[in-house]
């Protein structure tokens, strides 16, 4: 059997190496954006001179033939979904037994008068850093449009070049959509603090350009002028279905699958950034363009092409980031507004760039979420917790479980503690501290 | 991305802004090595402690401010923007000016000192095999009679019978001050002929001369070294030799470096106390009490007395000389050998088994904390290829082998050449002693062959069942045929040939030397068998791990680039395994530089057999497919 995978990222690889694992036919990955996978991710580390670009590849060049994967550089015009092949850009045909379809996102553009300038792009893919890299010669100031997390990464990349960047952010608060208030300042601090013109409540309204027809000067909706030669436009991404969304398959703003991935088509499979989900699970977004659910569902789809059916369950909601030297962990609910029957305990370190925040419910106890700045927490105890419904005095009880700073570093839990105890007279003890061995008794007991 | 250059950086390809303070700073450090290199000269001929301060101080000075303002103030984070774009550190043309000058100063140092104006008293001579001597004893002596140590090869050494011998070194103590003189005595049956030397104009007093000495001189240090004599003399009154030198320069490099380090990871405490761990370690067991000891133990020959360098990273621990050292060396000497030998066999498997080899290789020693703090711009240009492990691998186990080898083979002889045995072992209880060692190894290996054949193939395991069997083998056939070498081969050769390979080329001009152009542990990668020894304790006997934070792993790539080891680090993360590597060092950078705070180092003993398994995986597990379906 033919397993023929469109895409070359998390998604696309994940599926690749599980079916690899779980069965013997033959793989084809076909990419139009390069040889090998590489970790999207990490595309801001190389133009910050991190990392070269084949460090951001987690396999060596041979992994990929010793382990049967052909890989194929092309790109893929069209799906005949009737005769079972993809139409290729050189006239030529690929056949396939079963399709996945891993095609990722594009930024976003709402329409805005030059949007499609020279010096105006999104930062998804390889072609996009190089085009950074380009517009980046003798680049005097950057304009970045859209408050979230590729939009801080961007800022972050200019940053570490020395050029000036504005900031725009249409909300009032950094992306206060997912993070609450208290985070979210927390952000806006930082981003300051690192030197960004950070402009909140603010949209970008116009682009003008220059004789070349490039990027020079942005008009915002407050009728500023900003000169720039180069405008970011990181307001989200959508799927990148362009070549599929007018054919056989059924597509809202994603390919839709059900739990299996399969979409409306039969052999046909959505994973990743592109696919959405026909019946979201309880608390989830039918579209995650995220890493982590990028790989779940290509091991799930592995599962179901090799003829093992799952379901696709990615479990409790985690996701993590980095705002320029303040990681963010969450897991489980943590939202931005907190419906009325939860509860919250937010604490933050003096410094002003750590916080640890429990959400639970009000009335049963039970707790929720976890969201920490500047703090690492583990993500097996907070996921056992949240599972297993455990009540948020116990939680908070046993909180240096949580914890996954590396040694010596300060505990902040008893701080947390004292916190509670203090908003409800209570008389807590913290009685766990950070440590390995009761993290692994915690876990085993817990199974 | 072929048509992509390496650095893939077009726009600025040369960004490091260093401010004007900075420039200064870099000038003051340069003109502090520029004495030190115009000294080599021989352009400065007084004043040797003003300059010596002077070099130091500037160069000292000089990182500081540099380093200052390179991140003082600075938000507190990962600093690593431009680290590939810089030539220095990317292999470009300033690293491999760096990479052939470090080299060049360590060719310089091991074999031709005298370039930098060390002196030692040489012997020219023959022995002419009619004479026959049974020994040759050279020793300094002052005019009552008391023993001088020395510093490279024991005033007592003894060279044995019909050996050709062109130059005999070594380091005489306040040969300068007051009337000493030198004998050189050679031993024909029982009668001993001595010749004396004047110590300045080198006229020969005695006369009967059946060794032939042709020729004993006397020189005092000149050019770069003889600026470091005053300070020598006042540390442990004896001039410098190029070992002293070294030493200087060496603690030197990791006190200022290691500030710069500890400014760097400002806002990491482990970084911080482990940075702080390597420098007291330097300075205090490496360099200040060795050198104080030794000063105040003038009157006894020389012999190992930095407390934390052990066998097999110190090779010669178990050489004649040393031994012999501590054996007259009164207390200190039993102190030191009791210790070094606790060392190995009691202290470090302890220590290992409840931290890692991380309270060693990037707390304790000092090759590591070279590497950690003046190696730590260089640290991502270890190769992370399956290739470099698997040579790696082969590497560091020879050498452990070849130590192994011969520190049996020379202590063979050295009993053989006291039959009455000395420290109550003689050749025989030596080999039953061996025999023991290598059953004792093959044993645990044997009882732990479950799970050492599930982490090591076959071939690997039988060639240690192999090598301890011929050890064995070889030590009893010696002992029956009262051989002086267990292993028929010259000892004296193996063991100056592990000297010269792995002691010179490897741990020092290579390990040091290459830096800049494979990453700052390429000894403690390659070759150290200290590192080896750790290692296997580490892999199979320890409480440490790196821990993997479930599922929040983005394959970014910055551990395994961080990774000085070579250890990519990437590969258990992303599949959420805990980190269990023969070679991790636990310098925590991995931990440190993880944008998504995934990586933990930790010990514990609860899950010590199941470090290895991917318990802690987040994805769909083959059980619940079982359910599901």
């Amino acid at each position: 059997m033919h397993i023929v995978i469109i895409g070359n990222g998390i998604s696309g690889i994940s599926t690749a190496r599980w079916v690899r694992k779980l069965s013997d036919h033959d793989i084809t990955v076909i990419s139009d954006e390069t040889d090998y996978f590489f970790s999207r991710t990490a595309l801001m580390y190389v133009y910050m001179g991190h990392m070269r670009f084949q460090d951001t590849q987690p396999y060596e060049n041979w992994f990929w033939e010793k382990n049967r994967i052909k890989l194929m550089r092309d790109r893929v015009l069209s799906v005949d979904t009737e005769r079972k092949a993809l139409n290729m850009r050189d006239n030529e045909t690929v056949s396939y037994d079963k399709l996945v379809l891993a095609l990722g996102s594009a930024p976003n553009k709402f329409g805005w008068p030059g949007q499609d300038l020279d010096g105006v792009q999104g930062m998804y893919s390889a072609q996009d850093l190089e085009g950074m890299e380009r517009h980046s010669v003798g680049l005097k100031h950057a304009v970045i449009v859209g408050g979230g997390l590729i939009g801080i990464e961007m800022a972050e990349m200019f940053h570490s070049r020395h050029i000036p960047v504005t900031f725009l952010v249409r909300e009032q608060s950094y992306w206060n959509g997912v993070l609450a208030k208290e985070e979210s300042e927390m952000v806006n601090r930082v981003i300051r603090k690192n030197g960004i013109d950070l402009r909140l409540s603010t949209e970008l309204k116009e682009i003008l350009p220059d004789e070349n027809d490039k990027a020079r000067v942005v008009i915002t909706n407050k009728g500023e002028e900003i000169a720039c030669q180069f405008v970011g436009l990181t307001a989200g991404v959508h799927p990148n279905i362009a070549f599929v969304k007018d054919g056989a398959i059924e597509c809202q703003k994603g390919i839709m699958v059900d739990e299996y991935l399969a979409t409306s088509v039969k052999d046909i499979y959505a994973v990743g950034d592109c696919a959405q989900m026909r019946n979201p699970l309880p608390g989830r977004r039918p579209i995650e363009a995220i890493w982590y659910t990028g790989r779940m569902m290509g091991e799930t789809a592995a599962y179901n092409i090799c003829d093992k059916p799952t379901s696709y369950n990615p479990g409790t909601w985690f996701n993590s980031a980095k705002f320029f030297d303040i990681e963010y962990h969450v897991y489980g609910f943590a939202p931005a507004n907190l419906p009325e029957t939860y509860e919250t305990l937010y604490w933050e370190h003096p410094d002003g760039e750590k916080s640890i925040r429990l959400v639970w419910d009000r009335e049963s106890g039970w707790i929720a979420g976890f969201q920490t700045m500047g703090v690492r927490y583990r993500h097996e105890v907070c996921e056992r917790w949240i599972e297993d419904r455990a009540h948020i005095e116990n939680v908070l009880m046993n909180l240096g479980l949580a914890n996954f700073d590396p040694e010596f570093f300060d505990q902040y839990e008893k701080d947390v503690v004292a916190m509670y105890n203090k908003s409800t007279g209570r008389n807590l003890k913290l009685v766990e501290k950070r440590g390995l061995n009761s993290v692994v008794k915690f876990l085993k007991r817990a199974f | 991305m072929a048509q992509v250059d390496k650095s893939m950086s077009l726009a600025n390809p040369h960004p490091h802004h260093m401010d004007w303070i900075q420039k200064v700073a870099a000038a003051i450090g340069g003109i502090g090595l520029l004495i030190l290199f115009v000294a080599i000269f021989g352009v400065i001929n007084n004043n040797y402690p003003l300059w010596l301060a002077s070099a130091l101080g500037l160069m000292t000075v000089g990182t500081l401010i540099y380093s200052w303002r390179e991140y003082a103030g600075k938000p507190a984070g990962i600093k690593n923007n431009h680290v590939w774009f810089r030539s220095l550190t990317n292999i470009g043309l300033w690293g491999w000016i760096a990479g052939i000058l470090i080299t060049g100063f360590y060719i310089l140092l091991y074999f031709f000192p005298g370039l930098f104006g060390y002196q030692a008293f040489s012997v020219n001579t023959s022995i002419p095999h009619g004479s026959d001597p049974a020994q040759i004893t050279i020793r300094v002596e002052n005019q009552q009679g008391q023993v001088y140590s020395t510093n490279t090869l024991s005033i007592n050494d003894t060279i044995k019978t019909g050996d050709q011998f062109d130059e005999y070194k070594f380091t005489p103590s306040k040969i300068a001050h007051g009337s000493n003189r030198i004998i050189v005595g050679c031993k024909t049956g029982d009668d001993l002929y001595s010749f004396t030397y004047n110590k300045r104009t080198a006229e020969k007093i005695g006369d009967t001369n059946p060794c032939q000495i042709e020729q004993a001189e006397l020189k005092s240090n000149s050019k770069l070294i003889s600026l470091f004599d005053p300070l020598s003399m006042a540390l442990k009154g004896k001039p410098a030799s190029q070992w002293f030198l070294y030493g200087v320069l060496y603690t030197l490099a990791i006190l200022v470096f290691g500030f710069k380090f500890i400014l760097k990871y400002w806002h990491n405490r482990y970084q911080l106390v482990r940075t702080i761990s390597v420098m007291f370690f330097q300075l205090g067991f490496a360099f200040l009490i060795p050198e104080l000891l030794e000063g105040l133990n003038r009157d006894r020959p020389y012999f190992t007395l930095d407390m934390k360098n052990m066998w097999p990273l110190n090779a010669y621990f178990f050489q004649d000389w040393n031994l012999n050292g501590m054996l007259a060396g009164g207390k200190l000497g039993m102190f030191m050998l009791f210790l070094g030998i606790a060392m190995i066999f009691i202290i470090s498997p302890l220590l290992t088994y409840f931290y890692g080899k991380r309270w060693y290789c990037s707390w304790v020693c000092g090759c590591g904390g070279l590497a950690e703090t003046a190696g730590d711009p260089f640290r991502h240009l270890s190769d992370k290829s399956l290739k470099a492990w698997k040579i790696e691998r082969w590497l560091i186990h020879v050498v452990l082998v070849l130590i192994t080898i011969v520190t049996v083979a020379v202590l063979f002889s050295y009993f053989r050449n006291d039959p009455e045995g000395k420290l109550w072992i003689n050749p025989t209880s030596f080999t039953m002693i061996v025999i023991l060692l290598a059953g004792l190894v093959s044993s645990i290996l044997y009882f732990n062959r479950k799970e050492i054949l599930g982490n090591v193939s076959r071939k690997v395991y039988n060639g240690i069942h192999i090598t301890m069997g011929v050890i064995a083998i070889l030590s009893v056939i010696a002992w029956f045929t009262g051989s002086w070498n267990v292993f028929f081969i010259d000892s004296y050769q193996l063991r100056k040939w592990y000297g010269f390979l792995i002691g010179n080329i490897f741990s020092g001009v290579i390990g040091v030397g290459f830096y800049p152009l494979m990453g700052s542990r390429v000894w403690c990668r390659f070759g150290c068998p200290m590192a080896a020894l750790l290692g296997l304790q580490q892999r199979f006997f320890s409480r440490f791990r790196i821990t993997t934070n479930g599922g929040q792993c983005i394959s970014c790539g910055n551990c395994s680039t961080y990774c000085e080891m070579g250890i990519d680090v990437r590969a258990y993360a992303q599949k959420g395994q805990n980190v269990v590597r023969a070679s991790c060092v636990g310098c925590g950078i991995c931990a440190a530089v993880c944008p998504r705070g995934v990586l933990r180092l930790e010990n514990g003993s609860v899950d010590i057999k199941e470090r290895t398994t991917d318990m802690r995986t987040i994805h769909i597990t083959a059980d619940e497919v079982g359910i599901l379906s």
